[in-house]
């Protein structure tokens, strides 16, 4: 065995280091840095053996020589522990590379819902009124005749009540119907929370129509109806424009137009402007070439029901309108068929998922 | 209303406006377009001339003649063209459809192989070119007074370039239903001068004209059911024979079917005018005419074939045969004419009725008889009292002039009709109604150019949004046309100075509603439930609310279950749903049949929805289950109703609670790469309706139950203490069979405004400790038919404060127990809020456990 190398001699000891670093520096695997650590730094090791040869060394020699001795073995077992964490890193990395999956394989183990988009769209609409401070009232489907009429200024023997293609429950001198629009709840409202009112009303409403493309018996509409001292027939299209603008985009332009309703007066349709052809195409399928869209019925509210309600005309004065959800969600979201509204087919509803 | 364009260029100019252009004026003042009309011929269209033709006997025993026609050198000269009708003979001119015309239909001509020939174009009769009736024969165009050059176009000539305007009459501008009107409103929007019809000199009536009575005993609410009759004779015109065609041709494109000279004057005149005319055969008239109410047990044939049994709220025409006063039934006074004197082919004297009825008494005819003729359309509506006499000299000069004979002198005019009455009007009313300051001139202008007659005695403009409407002592006197009888109110007038201003020039201003309080409970909570339905994985739809008896036995219910007791329609759309469903799976499974028949064998639906839910008719056990008397009442609309009338109408009308279902049939969780898929059982069910439970703040408890349409060992009633919300669990296979769903189906049904009620306003805060947990699991054998849920319990109770959560986690029956027995594995977690437990804590919360489980539920700690 090779003398032992002075721990005073620096020079040797700094070519011990060289060696070491050089060993550490070409490990290339934990267990090669295991065996390096062995060599170059364990009991047998010349650094070791240095270490041993202090205390043959002469008192006032020794602590130069721990001194000398320290730095070195501090270099070697710095270089080693930093060698062990690359190595470490490395055997990390190629480990995770090998567990590989294909990303692309179905993932869908839970099933997957969704949201009637009529739904989705009276909330929708919901949203708007709410966000303006109004309330969202409710009434029954089976309702009174004389809250779904003879309240909103349908005399009995009124033409408009017969246009109404109404749902009478059997018998008939039990004067229900299945109400034929929202308007009911106009009067309910009304009379339990008197003036001022803001409140929108979405719902089932019911008609004798059979089911076709364009028809179906079972609808949905949404009602506004304000009363308050001093509103108008401007307050009245400020709403519609903002609903239709909250419906259609920014730029959605409406249209008002003279008509008929019992419970309105003065009364007017509602049009949009087609946001397909913008009035431009004689051919537009959306709009049939006319290029408005009847979107609903409005007006202000007539005193007789402001009478038969309770409500003081001279000193109050609304607007109400209902437009139809199912025309809504067709010119919105171009659906193109009324049955894939009401026939329940999954699909239809999978198509929208929780939104609209 | 159809509106042929010509007739409405005699009363006011077109300005040279097409049929669109017509149409969008009419639509700017509230007349809403159905459809602008053409004649559906489009050419080429042109006179032929006759040169040759060979009749040709063929093996079906027809006839045909192939012939040569001149069409012209422009159209190819001579063409052969086979014609089957045989009404004209070389040497006539006819009308000659080539090839590439259109004729309704629509009816391409092309030029075709037939008869052995090669037949290039058509020779057209009236039918084929929608211009009448007449089919017998082909048109010989000689024979209506036409010699066209050879080759000419005959769509002018023939008028069928002619458009007709189809627009909707509101029920509140009756006098719409005339060309008088419409071309009136059509003035009002363009600025064109307005000829009136009516303007007509009149004779005025005479003492012995034909006896007329006006004799109602019963008038409705006070008004007499006629309130005028104006009675004309003609005698000696040809009543019978046919119209001149531009007469024919006019009603043809109004959509009127010609007659005869006299029915047809007297629908020309109802379409120009809008009064509505009867012609009776004088010499089957016995005077006097009697005006009157129908008697209990009367009967009347109507014009259209059909024996009508009538009601004593019936207005009649009668008249008097053998003097007895008002004993032969006539006519529905303004809805339709009796069968026996009506103008045959042997009439040359007529009596002309030009009346005023009651748009009440005609509408309640009409409607009970299910009978809506263009009479009633107009009267129900309200038809200008000024009319009468009017109309009925129209009548008599367009009969004389087509038919000839003589008018009698003699002029009846009975009666005193309703003109409507002056209305007190705010002028600066229509301002603070559309937020527009039209100004008292320009109010004033729009109701002068309305017809009415306003005395401004007065005025100032209030600003705008100040209430009103209360007769002031600035207010107008404004005295509304004759022809306006809706007018009756300051607001009907504000709606025509709205109207006629234009609606275009309303602002857009948002109202500033009072600051809300957003959605309420139940609303935001149903929204919570909708979305933790989709979340997961059930897919919601809507449904029908109908159903019928056959569903309630497909569905297993017993004749006494509650269920069946549902409200019915007196007209449903499908005779074998004629109920309101009381629950919603019972139209829910329909919907996942459908699914289920598209091809979706894997299918989870939901819906929230209303049922209706009428109180029983006798709630006794064992009575078949049947709804109690429905009826509400039904007050006048004139008035608030009274509070206890209100109390009376809100209570009539049956409860409809909110309710959600599900439906969940096929695997719940598909297979895949994954591994094998799991089919829907009734734990999905249940944890369904746990799910929209914990949507709103609760947790629903489960509690075996039996109820149709559930399997009846797998059914669990949900409870929020001791009151039930729902069920849920498997369906009943004989229930799956029945209603043709393939495999096992799932379902629930919850009561949602139950549970809304139930659900917490606040959701209180629960500390959470930091402290260690302590984990114990216990094994218990139980009998089988213990519930876990029970076990679970006592181990809650047991276990006292430090108890954080119990919960199973493994259920075990089989060779290790002993029989009927079951091994419940239960797990503890146990923590303090302030401290790590100690050992001897863990133990008593263990020891407490299982006492409480071995003396409620009989259990014992397995080892």
């Amino acid at each position: 065995m090779l003398e032992p190398v002075s721990p005073l001699d620096r020079e040797a000891l700094a070519e011990l280091a060289t060696a070491a670093l050089a060993a550490v520096a070409g490990a290339v695997s934990l267990d090669e840095l295991a065996r390096v650590r062995r060599e170059s730094a364990g009991e047998q090791s010349p650094l070791a053996r240095a270490n041993r040869a202090i205390k043959e060394l002469p008192p006032l020699d020794r602590a130069q020589a721990g001194k000398n001795l320290g730095a070195v073995k501090q270099q070697v077992f710095g270089a080693i522990a930093a060698r062990k964490e690359e190595l470490e890193a490395a055997a990390a990395a190629s480990r995770l590379a090998g567990e590989w999956v294909d990303v692309t394989l179905p993932t869908g183990r839970a099933p997957v819902g969704a949201r009637q988009p009529l739904e989705v769209l009276q909330e929708r609409i919901a949203d708007v009124f709410t966000a303006m401070g109004w309330s969202i009232a409710e009434g029954p489907e089976l309702e009174a005749e004389w809250f779904n009429f003879d309240a909103l200024n349908f005399g009995p023997d009124h033409p408009a009540r017969q246009m109404q293609d109404t749902f009478f429950v059997d018998p008939p001198g039990s004067n229900l119907v299945l109400r034929t629009h929202t308007s009911p709840v106009q009067a309910r409202v009304l009379l339990s929370q008197g003036v001022p009112c803001y409140v929108a009303v979405p719902g089932k409403t019911f008609r004798t129509d059979e089911l076709d493309a364009t028809h179906t018996p079972v609808f949905h509409q949404v009602e506004g109806l304000a009363v308050d001292r001093g509103l108008t027939m401007a307050h009245l299209r400020g709403s519609l424009d903002h609903l239709a603008r909250a419906m259609f985009g920014e730029g959605a332009t409406t249209r008002l137009r003279p008509s008929f309703f019992p419970f309105t007066e003065p009364s007017a349709e509602m049009d949009l402007l087609c946001f397909v052809c913008q009035s431009k195409d004689p051919t537009c399928r959306t709009c049939g070439g006319s290029g408005w869209i009847e979107w609903g019925g409005c007006g202000m509210v007539d005193p007789n029901v402001l009478i038969a309600c309770g409500v003081d005309p001279t000193r109050y004065q609304g607007f109400a309108f209902g437009m139809g959800i199912e025309r809504t969600l067709m010119f919105r979201n171009g659906v193109a068929d009324m049955h894939d509204m009401v026939e329940g087919d999954v699909r239809f509803s999978l198509n929208y998922g929780v939104g609209i | 209303m159809l509106v042929p364009l010509p007739w409405l260029a005699e009363l006011t100019p077109l300005g040279g406006r097409d049929g669109d252009a017509v149409a969008a004026a009419l639509v700017s003042v509230g007349l809403e377009e159905e459809a602008v009309r053409g004649s559906g011929v489009c050419g080429p269209l042109v006179a032929g001339l006759v040169l040759d033709v060979k009749a040709e006997p063929q093996t079906n025993g027809k006839t045909i003649n192939w012939c040569q026609v001149d069409v012209g050198e422009a159209h190819g000269a001579v063409r052969g063209i086979v014609c089957g009708a045989h009404n004209f003979e070389a040497g006539d001119k006819v009308a000659v459809a080539l090839p590439g015309a259109v004729l309704p239909g629509p009816f391409p001509i092309t030029a075709r192989r037939t008869y052995g020939h090669v037949s290039d174009g058509m020779i057209c009769s009236e039918r084929e070119l929608g211009m009448g009736e007449d089919a017998s024969g082909i048109i010989v165009l000689a024979r209506l007074g036409l010699d066209p050059a050879v080759g000419a176009d005959l769509i002018p000539l023939f008028h069928l370039d002619e458009q007709t305007v189809e627009i909707n009459v509101t029920p509140d501008r009756g006098y719409c239903f005339s060309i008088r009107g419409v071309a009136r409103e059509f003035s009002h929007a363009t600025g064109e001068p307005f000829r009136d019809p009516a303007l007509i000199a009149t004779p005025p009536p005479t003492a012995d004209g034909f006896k007329i009575e006006l004799d109602d005993a019963v008038p409705i609410a006070g008004r007499a059911g006629c309130d005028r009759f104006v009675a004309r004779i003609v005698r000696g015109c040809a009543a019978a024979g046919p119209a001149p065609d531009w007469m024919r041709r006019r009603l043809t494109q109004a959509g009127m079917r010609p007659i005869s000279l006299a029915v047809d004057v007297t629908n020309y005149v109802m379409l120009e005018l809008g009064q509505p005319l009867h012609a009776y055969d004088l010499t089957g008239v016995a005077a006097p005419i009697v005006v009157r109410r129908a008697a209990a047990g009367e009967r009347l044939v109507t014009l259209d074939g059909v024996d009508r049994a009538l009601a004593p709220s019936d207005l009649l025409i009668t008249d008097s045969p053998e003097g007895e006063r008002g004993a032969r039934v006539l006519g529905l006074a303004g809805v339709m004419g009796g069968a026996s004197s009506e103008v045959g082919a042997s009439t040359r004297d007529l009596l002309v009725e030009a009346a005023h009825f009651d748009p009440v008494s005609v509408a309640r005819t009409a409607r009970r008889l299910k009978l809506s003729s263009e009479a009633a359309k107009r009267f129900e509506r309200g038809v200008d009292p000024e009319l009468p006499p009017k109309a009925a000299q129209r009548v008599v000069d367009l009969l004389l002039e087509y038919g000839g004979g003589e008018a009698d002198v003699a002029v009846t005019d009975v009666g005193s009709p309703v003109l409507p009455a002056p209305v007190s009007f705010d002028p600066s009313y229509p301002d603070r109604i559309a937020g527009v300051r039209y100004g008292a001139d320009r109010v004033a202008a729009v109701l002068g150019q309305l017809g009415c007659v306003v005395a401004r005695t007065g005025g100032t403009v209030a600003p705008l949004g100040e209430p009103g409407g209360v007769a002031g002592a600035g207010d107008w006197l404004v005295t509304p046309p004759s022809w306006r009888p809706d007018l009756t109110r300051a607001i009907d007038l504000v709606e025509e100075v709205a109207r006629l201003d234009g609606y275009e020039g309303i602002p857009s201003v948002l109202p500033q509603a009072p600051a809300g309080a957003g959605l309420t409970k139940a609303q935001r909570l149903r929204r919570s439930v909708a979305r933790s339905l989709a979340d997961f994985g059930l897919v919601e739809v809507l449904s029908y609310p109908f159903t019928g008896e056959d569903a309630f036995a497909a569905l297993g219910y017993e004749a006494t279950d509650p269920r069946r007791a549902a409200v019915r329609l007196a007209n449903p759309l499908d005779a074998e749903q004629p109920l309101l469903r009381t629950e919603i799976l019972q139209t829910l499974l329909t919907t996942v049949r459908r699914n289920v028949g598209r091809g979706s064998t894997d299918v989870g639906l939901y819906e929230l929805g209303l049922v209706t839910v009428p109180p029983l008719a006798d709630a006794s056990p064992g009575v078949p289950a049947r709804p109690a008397p429905l009826a509400a009442p039904l007050p006048g609309g004139d008035r608030r109703p009274p509070v206890e009338v209100l109390e009376e109408l809100l209570a009539a009308v049956p409860p409809q609670p909110r309710h959600a279902a599900a439906v969940m049939v096929g695997q719940r969780e598909g297979a895949g790469v994954w591994g094998p898929g799991r089919a829907a059982d009734w734990a999905d069910a249940v944890e369904g309706a746990r799910v929209a439970g914990r949507a709103v703040g609760i947790e629903l408890q489960a509690r075996r139950a039996r109820r149709a349409p559930f399997h009846p060992g797998r059914c669990a009633e949900l409870l929020v203490g001791d009151l039930i919300c729902g069920y849920a669990g498997e369906l009943d296979p004989r229930v799956v069979a029945a209603l043709g769903l393939p495999g096992c189906a799932v379902a629930f049904e919850l009561d949602l405004d139950r549970l809304f009620e139930l659900a917490p306003d606040i959701r209180l805060a629960r500390p959470v400790s930091a402290q260690p947990v302590a984990k114990e699991d216990l094994a218990f054998a139980v009998d089988r038919a213990t519930p876990t849920a029970a076990l679970v319990a006592a181990v809650r109770r047991g276990a006292g404060e430090v108890l954080e959560d119990a919960f199973v986690f493994d259920v075990y029956e089989g060779e290790q127990l002993p029989a009927g027995k079951k091994s419940v594995a239960v797990a503890l977690r146990l923590r303090a809020a302030d401290h790590t437990l100690t050992p001897q804590e863990i133990t008593a919360a263990r020891r407490g456990a299982v006492a409480a489980a071995a003396q409620d539920c009989d259990a014992e700690l397995r080892s």
